[in-house]
């Protein structure tokens, strides 16, 4: 054991965690053989499935799978409870504040936050000024990253309010996992997941505009060239709504259409996922041929509701985030339930300062970056590529946050050379409606699968875990 | 349905059965140039497979020589050739990729698994274990996604739009290798033996030469190869059977636009439904095909613009 890290399974003196008990003494039992067929049984599967996901820049046709660990990441129903509470919290205030940043701005004239920091932001689209949208939810799903750190401690890493993926690979995992060993589910109570397409088609029918009695729900799509179209096809699936893009849906009388074989169809909720700037090209970026034309007019006038709204990119931007613990106690008037991750920001002399004299400590991020592209994690990289980094600080520190390098927790995990701790993270999706706030137990689990690396994205070699909430 | 998911569906079908149709096509050729004759007439057959898809010019651009081997590269496997076999069944997949969430697993996987078996092949290997095998499995792997489609699709307007451009295809495509073999035929008409062996083998490519036996028990000549493949309505590549088809799918996917395509399809069933032969071929069995082909052009036209792409 490395007592650097929290271990998921194991406590500091090497002793076994309560709620990894049954599973350990299950894996004790397995032939190492039987392991070893299932693991390839289940990448046959997800490569039989297609679960996978679109890489850019190569080939059409090749698609690669998330590796999947049969390790999961267990979670005791008490510390569950309160993570949970503490997302709730944590989402209202973010929708409070969308919703007051486009309407009063009471936060910003109560100088909680300095006015420039939203107004200035690229994220903030002055298009929404005004525009009330149903029951006042802006962030309709959320997908907030939460770490564990130090003495298991959990802090959030980032607040997703745009079009955070990563759902269906929950729910896949799952199935995986039942699939390939039936007698685990027998000796836990594990709190289910599959429903949550339900869910999210329950939430987006609540929000729809007023006075549509059987709201038409649809997801638009980008197309199939999207790194997360399995998602898309696979979410659209399980509701039962069809799988849109762009070009099938047209705008009338401020009112949004899809073409069918039988004409026009209304169209009253569109779970988009698709980003802002691509909605629309009368009003955001001209060139897109993703968009609809018109999309906005009818949205202002209250004819179609986007799931998530437009704008709630300023609410989830990095140089936002510091400020989400006071958001909570200026909009709910409560002490935050869940840790945020002390950051430094660049743009403050004081903290360019501090930073620029530790950088090989500190991990820094790009305030608009997403997606574990231009991070510098300082102790995980060399002399050159920390001088490189500095250099760009130096040209543009505004555009730049720091945090301490977190000792994120790790698992036991499959790797290679056997079974080894692996550093990871929770995604928990948060849905919120009409009739309040809901989720499913658990999220989803990313596992970074190179030693030692704290990037757990897709994208940069993450694999995933399936994640159980037991209940008591 | 969304128009631009049928249109999808509608075109995986249409591909798909164009490119069983020009397996068909290409093995009668190939048959018949088995047949002894000049290598002038061989020649003269193998560009005339060229002109009936107008791609004369598109060849001439790559291949100096119309000759057996070149035609069937071009036809066959080059990815240049937006009507070659490789073309028409990337395009199947293609448009099977984009609406996946709509077919069943096992429809993606046998359209998908086509496409990467196809892809395993170069011509050279063709070749080398002789085209008509290939030619089989072009058409064996046609049957399976059909019967893979009928076996497990919910009858549902998804599976109508698979239909419809399944049999606008066949029936355009039935009519198309009908007017070449047809004519070729005609041109030497010396009733001798060899011409029952390019009958056969026409009636073979399309599948018709057991059913033209227990039809007419009798003697193959060319009015009875024509009725067969122009107006039985009980033989499964006929023009009669495909308008019917066509007839009963409009009707099931009918809306408040296409009264017009509908009109148009009932006008072209009811002339195969109540013609004969004899007056078919009075008129000129060429003319007579010219003009189904244009209508089913025209039927295209109007299920586009109806259903799939909507102004």
């Amino acid at each position: 054991m490395n007592a650097d890290f929290y271990n998921e399974m194991y406590d500091s003196a090497g002793t076994l965690r309560p709620h990894y008990s049954a599973f350990a003494e299950w894996l004790a039992g397995m032939p190492p053989e039987r392991l070893e067929r299932k693991r390839a049984e289940a990448d046959t599967a997800f490569h039989r499935v297609g679960i996978t996901f679109a890489v850019y820049g190569e080939e059409s046709g090749t698609e690669r799978l998330i590796p999947f660990d049969i390790i999961p990441r267990i979670i005791p129903a008490a510390e569950w409870q309160a993570l949970q509470a503490g997302l709730w919290q944590r989402v209202k205030a973010l929708n409070a504040f969308l919703h007051d940043i486009y309407h009063e701005q009471a936060i910003l004239r109560a100088g909680v936050i300095p006015s420039e920091q939203v107004l200035n932001n690229t994220q903030f689209r002055r298009e929404m000024m005004g525009v009330d949208v149903p029951s006042g939810i802006y962030a309709h799903i959320a997908g907030v990253d939460i770490v564990r750190a130090g003495a298991g401690e959990s802090y959030v890493l980032e607040d997703n309010l745009r079009v955070p993926s990563g759902v269906s690979y929950m729910i896949e995992d799952r199935k995986m996992m039942m699939r390939l060993f039936p007698e685990l589910f027998s000796r836990h109570l594990i709190a289910p997941v599959q429903h949550y397409p339900d869910m999210l088609l329950e939430n987006l029918r609540t929000v729809a505009p007023k006075g549509v009695a059987d709201p038409t729900v649809v997801l638009l799509t980008p197309g199939a060239y999207n790194s997360a179209y399995f998602e898309h096809t696979f979410l659209a699936q399980q509701m039962g709504v069809e799988l849109v893009e762009g070009r099938d849906l047209f705008v009338k009388d401020e009112t949004v259409f899809m073409r069918t074989t039988q004409g026009p169809q209304r169209v009253d909720v569109i779970y988009r996922r698709l980003d802002d700037d691509f909605l629309d090209p009368q009003v955001f970026n001209k060139d897109s041929m993703l968009g609809v034309p018109g999309l906005l007019a009818a949205y202002r006038a209250g004819h179609v509701t986007l799931a998530n709204a437009i704008g709630t990119g300023v609410a989830d931007d990095k140089s936002i985030y510091p400020y989400v613990p006071e958001m909570i106690r200026f909009y709910l008037g409560e002490e935050p339930k869940l840790n945020n991750v002390p950051t430094w920001m660049l743009r403050k002399p004081d903290d360019l300062q501090y930073v620029l004299a530790h950088l090989p400590e500190l991990v820094v991020k790009e305030v608009h970056g997403a997606g574990g592209y231009g991070m510098l994690v300082g102790p995980a990289s060399t002399h050159a590529e920390i001088e490189d980094f500095r250099a760009r600080i130096l040209a543009a520190p505004e555009k730049y946050i720091a945090q301490p390098t977190l000792a994120l927790s790790n698992c036991p995990t499959f790797v290679d050379a056997g079974i080894a701790p692996r550093h990871l993270d929770l995604r928990p999706f948060v849905l919120s409606g009409k009739r309040g706030i809901g989720m499913v137990p658990g999220g989803l689990t990313r596992v970074a699968l190179r030693e030692g690396s704290l990037v757990v994205n897709s994208s940069q070699g993450g694999g995933t875990k399936d994640t159980w909430v037991l209940e008591n | 349905m969304l128009s631009r998911t049928a249109d999808h569906l509608y075109w995986m079908a249409r591909y798909t059965e164009r490119a069983e149709n020009l397996a068909r096509l290409l093995d009668v050729s190939y048959q018949m140039s088995l047949v002894p004759q000049s290598v002038a007439s061989q020649n003269e057959n193998w560009r005339a497979i060229l002109a009936l898809n107008s791609l004369e010019a598109a060849f001439a651009l790559v291949y100096n020589e119309v000759n057996v081997e070149n035609v069937l590269r071009f036809m066959v496997s080059d990815p240049s050739n937006p009507s070659s076999i490789y073309s028409c069944l990337r395009a199947a997949r293609e448009n099977a990729h984009a609406v996946r969430g709509t077919l069943t697993a096992e429809m993606w996987e046998s359209v998908n698994a086509t496409w990467i078996e196809l892809r395993q092949q170069n011509f050279e290997h063709i070749l080398a274990r002789g085209v008509s095998e290939f030619f089989d499995w072009v058409k064996l792997r046609s049957a399976v996604t059909r019967g893979v489609t009928f076996g497990t699709m919910l009858k549902d307007d998804a599976l109508h739009f698979i239909r419809l451009g399944g049999l606008l295809e066949r029936g355009d495509n039935t009519a198309r290798i009908l007017d070449m073999q047809y004519h070729i035929l005609r041109q030497n008409d010396d009733e001798g033996a060899s011409d029952f062996y390019r009958w056969g083998a026409l009636l073979r490519s399309l599948s018709a030469f057991q059913v033209y036996r227990k039809v007419y028990r009798d003697a193959i000549t060319p009015g009875r190869v024509a009725e067969l493949l122009i107006l039985r309505m009980d033989m499964p590549r006929s023009l009669h059977a495909c308008a019917d088809g066509i007839v009963r799918m409009l009707q099931l996917i009918a809306n408040g636009a296409s009264a017009e395509t509908e009109r148009q399809a009932g006008v072209l069933h009811a002339r195969l439904h109540f013609a004969r032969i004899d007056d078919v071929l009075a008129g000129g069995l060429h003319e007579y095909l010219t003009d189904f082909m244009d209508r089913i052009y025209e039927l295209g036209d109007g299920i586009s613009r109806d259903f799939l792409i909507p102004g």
